[in-house]
């Protein structure tokens, strides 16, 4: 079947995204211009040149200053960003995007497809390796006139659109970055995007202020006048700045899960979970699948049936978060419910262990196994410290070892652990964020994110790569649940829970969640409400 | 002039020492487990064999030790501190952001703990054994045993939410341009709350010395000699008691100024204050090696020169100590 589709285009996207936001964070009747938003921002980030870091820190910052082709609606539809159509031909290799008119960047210089151009082809193939993998699937990238760019595709890749957010692919200015040394160009201290927002200043440690971008290519935006994000290390802190209104936004794992019911009953402030649709990020308890006994299918089975989700959610997350059914975020394009369940029932445990063999000694133990605690905060801590308790019901004797980011990541990349949490984003996609930890090309020792747990399995892989490059949606879905199906049963890992974050916004601030990528969004359509 | 050879001699061996300290620390950081182009392929999300091996090639990370060694020892005789790896911007230029605030937090933490520490000390003394001196030795107890992390959320708590007296975090009020007093008085306003906090355990730890020690000194002969000669209380205080019960009080302080340093990570990180040891503290988890030998060679220069300055004070309190003797 001969199709040509166009997407989205025009401003009937961002009616839909705007309308779709919901609840008081939402469009009101008249923006005014004007205002300051402070913001807080932890941990620092190290730079706001997107190109070459993307931490969460450095997103939501360098969101606001860079941009991409497209930004997403909260159910991951495709929006205008810089680009303000696009289609793709019938064979699905070839994109054309007709980019936006009258934009420049930062510095006062016509942003063109060349910038495009240079970004995909050259920069981010050289600095970013999430990006890497996805632009090298273009055989050609052209720019026949300044204002169309044409990806020409080595083969169809339906994920191909959903690669174009500002972490993912910043698009950067050629005229600065040509010809020099990408990581030490001295404009990464002083970016210069098309965004809607330009840095003022950066005092380490304390602030990061942003201001208006007065030539921003949609006139009349954006309406605050200044941004200043607060780096506040301490959770204490970051509370008592929301509490007091001292900031006005607090967003991601700012507050502790704990602090969350007190802050919601707060009257100046007003909470939300949405905008991480596209990032959809998953906790689940990653299995060293090279050691006995996780190389047998009921001990993880077993270990999956011990763990109470519902106590994890409710008690250790505090209702942030839902029941993880399988590898795919629900949030994300082909996720299929229809699977194997895995409920809390200690007693099939049991019966599991007892069928492996695994019987309890005089001590009650039936096995002894090590649990790497997942460094990136206490609520980690706290849902290991609840896996070891349940685990040990069952007759598994966990001890937790702890440690920082850089020793964890070591363990975990060098395969030298036996069981850990892992949380990590989908980024709009099974094929850039699911596949990349079940395959087994992806088995690669050293390479954090990779095929950790050493999973392999030749239909999962055929699948994936089929998947991935299927021009037809039907197709790829009976493929994705297939996957969805065959890994929910084997249980590589036990997924435990889809998280959920809360952001908190003083309710004077208007349209702050819009999108699918929420706080990491440019902003120009936030305004306060006088 | 004996006194300036003196010093000249010890500044000698303080480089010494720090180079000692530098080589120490460099070999130290890299015995840690973890390895800064994972960290940051860590934080791209995503990592590949290509990624990482052009991170160590252009962080020098995969030359011999030996050689990366080296060439950091040859850097830091031109001031080149190197860059880190993280913030891709010289480490001098982050140490000449981030020293300054910690000096006036600690500084200002210093002098009120040590004038708050030795006026508590001496006063509880002159009391010895009444209600007044079993207060200030109460107080004492509880900031010496206090954590500095509770210390200042309680001070937020009082001060920032319930009263709204100062503010609750950094060092100066942002989107407000002020000059002059105004300055001067915001910053006053920002650094009371962290430099309290920093200095209330050091004040609890020479108040109780000032007192011990006073109430030994006191019992000494020539007390009793110049009280025989009728020598004033207030003068016997000052010139003999005190003059000699300060001199261990000296000797501690100069040796708590590490300690002060150490103190500050805390209360940076509480009080979001922009100093260096929350620099140190974001190196070490990112494995940032060059700014971590930096805070440290910096650290370490402040410490030492806090110990020199400690000797030479000592000499002018007590002219029995000779210098270099």
């Amino acid at each position: 079947m001969a199709r040509l589709r166009t997407l989205v285009a025009g401003t009937a996207g961002i009616l839909l995204a705007s309308a779709l936001a919901g609840e008081t964070l939402a469009q009101a009747p008249t923006p005014a211009r004007g205002g300051t938003m402070n913001i807080i921002i932890s941990p620092e980030p190290p730079t706001l040149m997107l190109g070459i870091n993307q931490t969460t820190p450095a997103a939501i910052v360098g969101g606001k200053i860079y941009e991409s082709l497209l930004r997403y609606d909260l159910d991951l539809k495709p929006m205008p960003g810089l680009a303000k159509s696009w289609t793709v031909s019938p064979d699905g290799k070839t994109y054309t995007f007709k980019l936006q008119e009258g934009v420049k960047w930062h510095d006062g210089k016509p942003f063109t497809a060349d910038d495009v151009v240079f970004s995909a082809k050259t920069y981010l193939t050289t600095t970013h390796p999430r990006s890497r993998p996805i632009f090298q699937r273009a055989e050609e990238i052209s720019a026949p006139d300044p204002l169309t760019v044409v990806f020409k595709l080595k083969g169809p890749f339906a994920p191909f659109i959903m690669a174009w957010e500002p972490s993912t692919a910043p698009i950067v200015p050629k005229h600065i970055y040509e010809g020099t040394d990408f990581r030490a160009n001295p404009a990464n201290a002083k970016p210069i995007g098309t965004g809607p927002f330009k840095l003022k200043e950066w005092v380490r440690g304390s602030h990061i202020h942003l201001v208006r971008n007065d030539d921003y290519w949609q006139k009349g935006k954006p309406y605050l006048d200044d941004i200043y994000y607060r780096v506040l290390p301490d959770a204490s802190a970051r509370v008592v700045a929301m509490e007091t209104g001292q900031t006005h936004l607090s967003a991601f794992a700012d507050i502790e899960t704990f602090e969350v019911p007190r802050l919601k009953a707060m009257p100046h402030l007003e909470m939300t979970t949405k905008g991480y649709e596209y990032l959809a990020q998953m906790v689940w308890l990653d299995f060293n699948l090279r050691k006995p006994p996780f190389d047998d299918r009921r001990f993880r089975q077993a270990v999956y049936h011990a763990i109470d989700r519902n106590f994890l959610r409710d008690r250790v997350w505090f209702g942030l978060g839902k029941l993880a059914t399988g590898p795919i975020h629900s949030s994300i394009p082909h996720y299929d419910a229809n699977v194997p369940e895995y409920p809390f029932d200690p007693k099939k445990a049991e019966a599991l262990l007892d069928e492996m063999g695994l019987k309890r000694g005089s001590d009650g133990v039936r096995a002894r196994v090590t649990m790497d605690q997942l460094p990136y905060g206490d609520v980690y801590v706290r849902a290991g410290e609840y896996i070891r308790q349940a685990l040990g019901r069952v007759g598994i004797q966990v001890s937790l070892r702890s440690a920082d980011v850089a020793t964890w990541g070591d363990r975990v990349r060098n395969w030298d652990y036996d069981m850990t949490l892992q949380v990590l984003s989908q980024l709009g996609h099974p094929a850039l964020g699911v596949s990349r930890l079940y395959i087994s090309s992806n088995i690669r020792k050293g390479v954090l994110f990779s095929n950790v747990n050493g999973y392999t399995n030749p239909r999962i892989d055929e699948l994936f790569d089929k998947a991935a490059v299927a021009a037809d949606p039907k197709q790829s879905q009976a493929m994705y649940s297939e996957i969805q199906r065959i890994l929910v049963g084997d249980v590589p890992v036990a997924w435990l829970l889809e998280l959920e974050f809360p952001t908190f916004v003083d309710k004077r601030f208007r349209n702050v969640v819009t999108s699918a990528i929420g706080v990491r969004d440019g902003f120009a359509d936030v305004y306060m409400q006088r | 002039m004996e006194r300036l050879e003196y010093i000249a001699q010890r500044l000698l061996k303080g480089v010494l020492v720090l180079i000692g300290i530098v080589v120490l620390n460099f070999l130290l950081i890299r015995l840690a487990p973890g390895d800064p182009a994972a960290v940051m392929a860590g934080e791209a999300g995503a990592a590949d064999e290509l990624f990482l091996q052009q991170l160590r090639q252009q962080f020098g990370l995969d030359r011999p030790l030996w050689e990366q060694l080296w060439a950091y020892l040859s850097n830091i005789l031109s001031f080149d501190f190197g860059f880190s790896y993280r913030q891709q911007r010289p480490v001098i230029d982050l140490l000449a952001e981030r020293l300054p605030p910690t000096l006036l937090l600690t500084g200002t933490a210093f002098v009120l703990s040590l004038a708050a520490g030795v006026t508590l000390g001496v006063m509880a003394a002159r009391r010895a054994g009444r209600w007044s001196d079993s207060a200030i030795t109460v107080v004492a107890l509880f900031f010496y045993a206090t954590p500095l992390f509770w210390v200042g959320l309680m001070g937020v708590f009082l001060f920032s939410v319930t009263l709204g007296w100062l503010p609750a975090f950094g060092m100066a009020s942002v989107g407000v341009t002020l000059t002059g007093f105004d300055h001067v008085a915001d910053l006053a306003r920002h650094l009371l709350m962290p430099a309290l906090t920093l200095a209330l355990f050091h004040m609890a730890v020479y108040a109780r010395m000032t007192r011990a020690s006073m109430l030994e000194v006191r019992d000494q002969d020539f007390v009793r000699t110049a009280r025989a000669k009728g020598v004033g209380e207030g003068r016997i205080l000052r010139r003999h008691v005190l003059r000699n019960a300060i001199l261990p009080v000296v000797t501690i302080a100069g040796m708590k100024a590490g300690y002060l340093l150490g103190g500050s990570i805390v209360v940076e990180t509480v009080f979001a204050w922009p100093g260096i040891g929350r620099l140190a503290y974001e190196a070490v988890l990112q494995r940032d090696y060059n700014v971590l030998l930096g805070v440290f060679l910096v650290t370490s220069a402040v410490v030492i020169a806090v110990n020199l300055a400690t000797d030479v004070v000592y000499s002018l309190v007590d002219p029995r100590i000779e210098l270099g003797a």
